[in-house]
């Protein structure tokens, strides 16, 4: 598996991380290195196993659904770059 | 009485009940130390007055007579934990000035036993790093230097502002996280003891998160009973992590008898790595026979899959941070990119996350988008936890043959110097955790703690793996260990 300029940017895309055009083959070749050392995982023979989805097996714990939080409004906004009239502002998200 | 800052906890908390001492003298001694250690750039966030009201109040507290173990102690905090009212950043740029409105369950249980917070310290950001090279506020610098060498050493990471604050007597005691190996690694490198204790032991809640099914809080000490006495007070359960175990938690203090006769300690042969240094392999072998003179059985085991636990874990660790660091847009808090005309939202997401996120940061959270994007996800992701099950079952085999504890190196090396690195490739980085990171998979409680130095003069640190749930029994085996070792090396002040 190898990841070409076009995969890196795409990669980047989805993060949503900003990556000048002049820095993909770099980050490709990182990108490279990195799942070089992951493809050893192939080696492993998982036939039958599970993907371990907790490692403490244990039942997650139940409450009432009722509210238990809330009325934060200032708190929440506190730390907000740009908040206006009680929301979080953000740049025009549809035309 | 020596310096008030040099103090373990034990020996801070008997002064303090013996009324031989105050809260306020251990602090402003310790404030003391912190002002003179700039060149250590251990603490980037001094919170000298709120650690003197906090001081005044334990000092009140221990006067009535109510005093719990860590009443009075002044602590430095990792940067990860949120703090109420107090910068906390996760050493990243793109929580530059936020200021949570409520304070991390841990840091709240110290707080209620009556610690005493110093300030935030350094670390790699996001905890993601092994040298505490990658922190926006730059390196720290290891108080150890190599005998008639100046050259700068790395602390480790990423709990790094913990370990050489803890190892320069900048406060008596430090939290710590570690996600493969971050309290364990710098520990080691700076001659203290640290501990990751079972999953689900400690709450996360407040904790920046990393990778979640692997992240762990623990304390970072100069003793083993300090590490005992600090650990029971951060854990416990808590509701508002539904991953932290309803369990009582123990009085770790009082398993530590010193006795390990008849416990089985086994030695994983997976674990000798060809062109292990020859001063760890005999620190190895020095540490089994230590363990076998105090009536331990020394066994050697095999957890066959332990070549597999760096890669699964750097497909695992990333996947969960490209998911927890989704949060970072620039809508809620800390950093948002100055925007051009005409920029819309996902300009504003790019250029923020761009301008936020350090170079190891965003390299993780692209790999963890990669290994979880349509086509590769079961390739890698799935993959990767399926060989996850397989590590831990390699433990639970062994754990099942009678096997209560486990000793190994803590690391691959001693401490290497600042910037040694920097032309490696990532992998090469991420190979200090070598020793560290099946515990993390795994689930199980680890502790590091210095048992020598080598030829250089720097200390190597031995770690042991426990049973799960059973960090009494772990850490009376670190304290025999401790006994044996007789690590009482100090670095020699040049900051």
């Amino acid at each position: 598996m190898s990841i070409d300029l076009e995969t890196a940017a795409r990669v980047a895309k989805l993060a949503r991380i900003r990556v000048d055009e002049d820095a993909l083959p770099a980050l490709a070749q990182e990108f490279n290195t990195i799942l070089g050392f992951i493809e050893q995982l192939n080696e492993v023979d998982v036939t039958g196993v599970e993907p371990m989805t907790s490692v403490t097996p244990m039942r997650l714990k139940r409450r009432a659904d009722v509210v238990t939080d809330g009325d934060r409004q200032a708190e929440i906004l506190s730390n907000a770059p740009d908040a206006r009239e009680g929301f979080f502002a953000v740049p025009k998200v549809v035309e | 009485m020596t310096d008030l800052n040099t103090l373990t906890i034990a020996e801070a908390r008997d002064a303090l009940r013996k009324g031989e001492v105050t809260s306020l003298d251990l602090t402003e001694a310790c404030l003391a130390a912190t002002e003179g250690a700039g060149a250590l750039n251990a603490f980037v966030h001094p919170t000298p007055d709120l650690a003197r009201d906090q001081a005044r109040a334990a000092d009140a507290r221990i006067a009535k007579g109510d005093a719990p173990a860590m009443c009075g102690i002044p602590l430095g905090i990792k940067d990860l934990f949120c703090t109420k009212g107090v910068p906390s950043q996760a050493a990243s740029r793109i929580l530059q000035g936020f200021k949570p409105e409520y304070e991390s369950t841990v840091t709240q249980n110290l707080f209620d036993a009556g610690a005493v917070m110093l300030g935030k310290l350094n670390m790699d950001e996001f905890a993601m790093g092994s040298s505490n090279e990658t922190s926006c506020y730059g390196n720290v610098v290891n108080p150890w230097r190599r005998a008639g060498d100046a050259t700068p050493l790395t602390p480790g990471g990423s709990s790094g502002g913990s370990a050489a604050a803890v190892a320069a007597d900048l406060c008596l005691a430090a939290t710590g996280t570690d996600t493969g190996g971050s309290i364990r690694q710098p520990a080691a490198f700076a001659g203290i003891t640290g501990i990751k204790p079972t999953y689900g032991r400690c709450s996360r809640w407040g904790i920046v998160a990393f990778a979640s099914s692997l992240d762990q809080a623990g304390p970072m000490t100069k003793s083993v009973r300090d590490a005992a006495i600090m650990l029971e007070a951060m854990c416990g359960h808590d509701p508002k992590d539904s991953t932290s175990a309803d369990y009582p938690v123990p009085n770790f203090e009082a398993a530590l008898s010193g006795d390990i006769r008849g416990k089985v300690i086994g030695i994983p042969k997976e674990y000798r790595m060809d062109g292990m240094p020859a001063e760890i392999g005999k620190l190895w072998s020095d540490g089994a026979q230590m363990l076998r003179d105090a009536g331990a059985e020394i066994r050697d085991i095999s957890l066959p899959h332990t070549k597999y636990a760096l890669p699964a874990y750097y497909v695992i660790a990333p996947a969960e941070a490209s998911s927890n660091l989704a949060r970072y847009d620039g809508v809620r808090y800390g950093h948002r990119a100055k925007l051009a005309q005409g920029d819309g939202i996902t300009e504003m997401y790019e250029k923020t996350r761009a301008e936020g996120f350090g170079p190891e940061v965003q390299r993780r959270v692209m790999v963890g988008t990669y290994v979880l994007s349509a086509g590769f996800y079961d390739a890698y992701y799935n993959r990767a936890r399926k060989v996850r099950t397989l590590i831990k079952r390699d433990f639970e085999e062994v754990f099942a043959t009678g096997v209560d504890a486990i000793l190994t190196p803590a690391t691959p090396s001693a401490a290497f110097g600042l910037g040694e690195m920097t032309n490696a490739d990532p992998v090469q980085m991420y190979l200090n955790d070598v020793f560290t990171v099946t515990v993390n998979l795994a689930g199980l409680p680890g502790i590091a703690l210095p048992a020598g130095l080598d030829a250089k003069g720097l200390p190597l640190g031995l770690q042991l793996i426990g049973r799960p749930w059973q960090e009494g029994d772990l850490l009376n085996t670190a304290y025999a260990l401790e006994r044996a070792a007789g690590f009482v090396a100090k670095p020699a002040k040049w900051w």
